[in-house]
């Protein structure tokens, strides 16, 4: 007869909280959550402007709220995380071959950081144009 | 047990959502940060004057064509990629009931916040 | 004292008398040069000769070594004891994968998943003998070589949460697999496994953790031929919805 009997572990359910590579996973998906709230705000904001003027500045002054402040310094920390995340792995899903050889990732997360910061200072400038 | 047969493979509709995801990730890397930076915290700090995001400012920009629909892009995209990421975070976090519910509930939403964004500048147009 | 020792758990099952894994201790003399996999061995030599564990090559070729070394997946044969000391080492049998019996696991889902991708030349039309050999350049080599340095250790599979989720997840190393084969220059059989891939179990149980890549001993990078099968599944479902077939 056979003595075999394999055991079978259980996932624990806090298994994202044992492993510090898990954890910064789900920062990483957990980032979402401040940024559906950011866009809602500004979802709010829109359905605030078609109101007029007067709810167009009452949402503006909300958002001088020191609360509202807080908020969006946690979502700015967790977006830029989101950032470079994603700048880390954009290169995985672009097999860019030059002469026979594959463009090094390092290149392509290069050029990503080189156009976020671009793509930010225009958009500060063309703001407060 | 080697199976002759050929097994029937189903073809999932994820690359849909996946495209949407990473096209919301993408503009969300990019954009996502100066925006919270320049909304969210510099103008209530006064460091950028709010005349620049004055009601008449914004107004005049929300309802030219390409306005809105930056607008519409900016605001709406994102969430395709976060409510995709909170669909699938639900299952990392072992919650497995209802996972048909849950993509009814999680996409709908992303659509639903579209619509109503869209609708809103269209009335303003 | 001259001889410093390293104190070694292991996560022990013997399935004919345990209801379920408790961990038990030994100290091992400690040695800079002395690989994970050789404190086992010394062990079994001279401490305890009930402990079991698979070894066959001892240089990060077979595959047969994989555990959890403080909880990540290595290969025992590729990480030393001075990568820890004076810490304990805590040995656990590769998470993810049912106990056979101490650091041994049931290994029988992984090489189904392996086998279920079709990992075998699908040429257009079988040449004959005579007609020689199928021709490939460096360049078309170089396509594919990456994921063909697999060597079905299966710690990706014991590094990735969507697998543990879900064991229908086809999974890391056999995903890497197929892409190895659809980037063959003499396969023709892309059509084919294009179908396994698009499936939920195929490339889209994966939510890109990307751990599977770091633990990988041989570079192999999992994580980036999914990604790469996702880009390609999303034009095939492109070409379906124009072209059903
Ligand atoms: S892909 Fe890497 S980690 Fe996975 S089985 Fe192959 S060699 Fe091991
Ligand atoms: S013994 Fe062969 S890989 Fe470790």
């Amino acid at each position: 007869m056979s003595k075999r009997k394999p055991y079978v572990r259980e996932l624990p359910i806090d298994w994202w909280l044992k492993n510090a590579f898990y954890t910064k996973y789900m920062i990483r998906e957990g980032s979402s959550l401040f940024i559906t709230l950011y866009s809602l705000i500004l979802a709010w904001g829109v359905f605030r402007l078609s109101q007029g003027e007067a709810a167009f500045n009452a949402w503006m002054a909300a958002l001088h709220h020191p609360f509202s402040i807080i908020l969006h310094l946690i979502a700015l920390a967790l977006a830029l995380y989101h950032t470079v995340t994603w700048f880390s792995l954009a290169p995985k899903a672009i097999a860019l071959w030059i002469k026979g050889k594959r463009l090094p990732d390092k290149f392509i997360i290069a050029g990503h950081y080189g156009a976020f910061v671009v793509v930010s200072i225009f958009c500060l400038i063309i703001i407060t144009l | 047990m080697s199976n002759t047969t050929e097994k029937t493979y189903t073809r999932s509709h994820e690359p849909i959502f996946w495209g949407l995801f990473g096209a919301g990730g993408m503009l969300t890397a990019f954009l996502t940060p100066v925006m919270i930076l320049i909304t969210g915290i510099l103008i209530p700090l006064g460091l950028i004057d709010s005349k620049h995001l004055s009601y008449e400012k914004v107004h005049l920009f929300a309802t030219s064509w390409y306005g809105a629909a930056i607008v519409l892009v900016l605001v709406a995209l994102p969430l395709w990629h976060t409510l995709h990421r909170i669909y699938h975070a639900l299952h990392d976090l072992g919650i497995k009931r209802g996972r048909d519910l849950q993509q009814v509930f999680c996409y709908g939403f992303a659509f639903a916040v579209s619509i109503f964004v869209f609708t809103l500048l269209l009335q303003m147009f | 004292m001259n001889a410093s020792t390293i104190t070694i758990d292991i996560l022990r099952y013997r399935p004919e008398m345990d209801e379920k894994p408790f961990t038990q201790s030994y100290e091992v003399p400690y040695s800079a040069d002395l690989s994970v996999l050789e404190s086992l061995q010394y062990i079994k030599d001279h401490l305890d000769s009930t402990v079991s564990f698979r070894w066959s090559c001892r240089m990060a070729i077979c595959g047969s070594c994989g555990m959890m070394v403080n909880g990540v997946p290595k290969l025992g044969c590729k990480v030393f004891l001075r990568d820890y000391y004076p810490k304990k080492v805590t040995l656990a049998p590769l998470a993810n994968f049912p106990i056979e019996r101490d650091l041994v696991v049931v290994m029988d889902d992984f090489i189904d998943k392996l086998e279920s991708v079709k990992p075998y030349l699908i040429p257009e039309k079988e040449k004959d003998l005579a007609t020689g050999p199928h021709q490939q350049t460096p360049l078309q080599m170089e396509k594919f070589k990456q994921f063909s340095m697999c060597i079905n250790c299966g710690l990706c599979y014991a590094a990735c949460p969507q697998y543990a989720l879900d064991k229908k997840f086809t999974g890391p190393a056999a995903l890497a697999l197929l892409a190895r084969y659809n980037r063959d220059s003499r396969d023709n059989g892309e059509a084919e496994r294009m179908k396994i891939v698009n499936q939920e179990e195929g490339v889209w149980g994966c939510t890109f953790v990307g751990y599977c890549s770091v633990v990988c001993p041989k570079d192999v990078d999992p994580a980036a031929a999914i990604q790469l099968l996702k880009v390609d599944s999303s034009k095939d479902y492109l070409i379906g919805m124009f072209k059903p077939d």
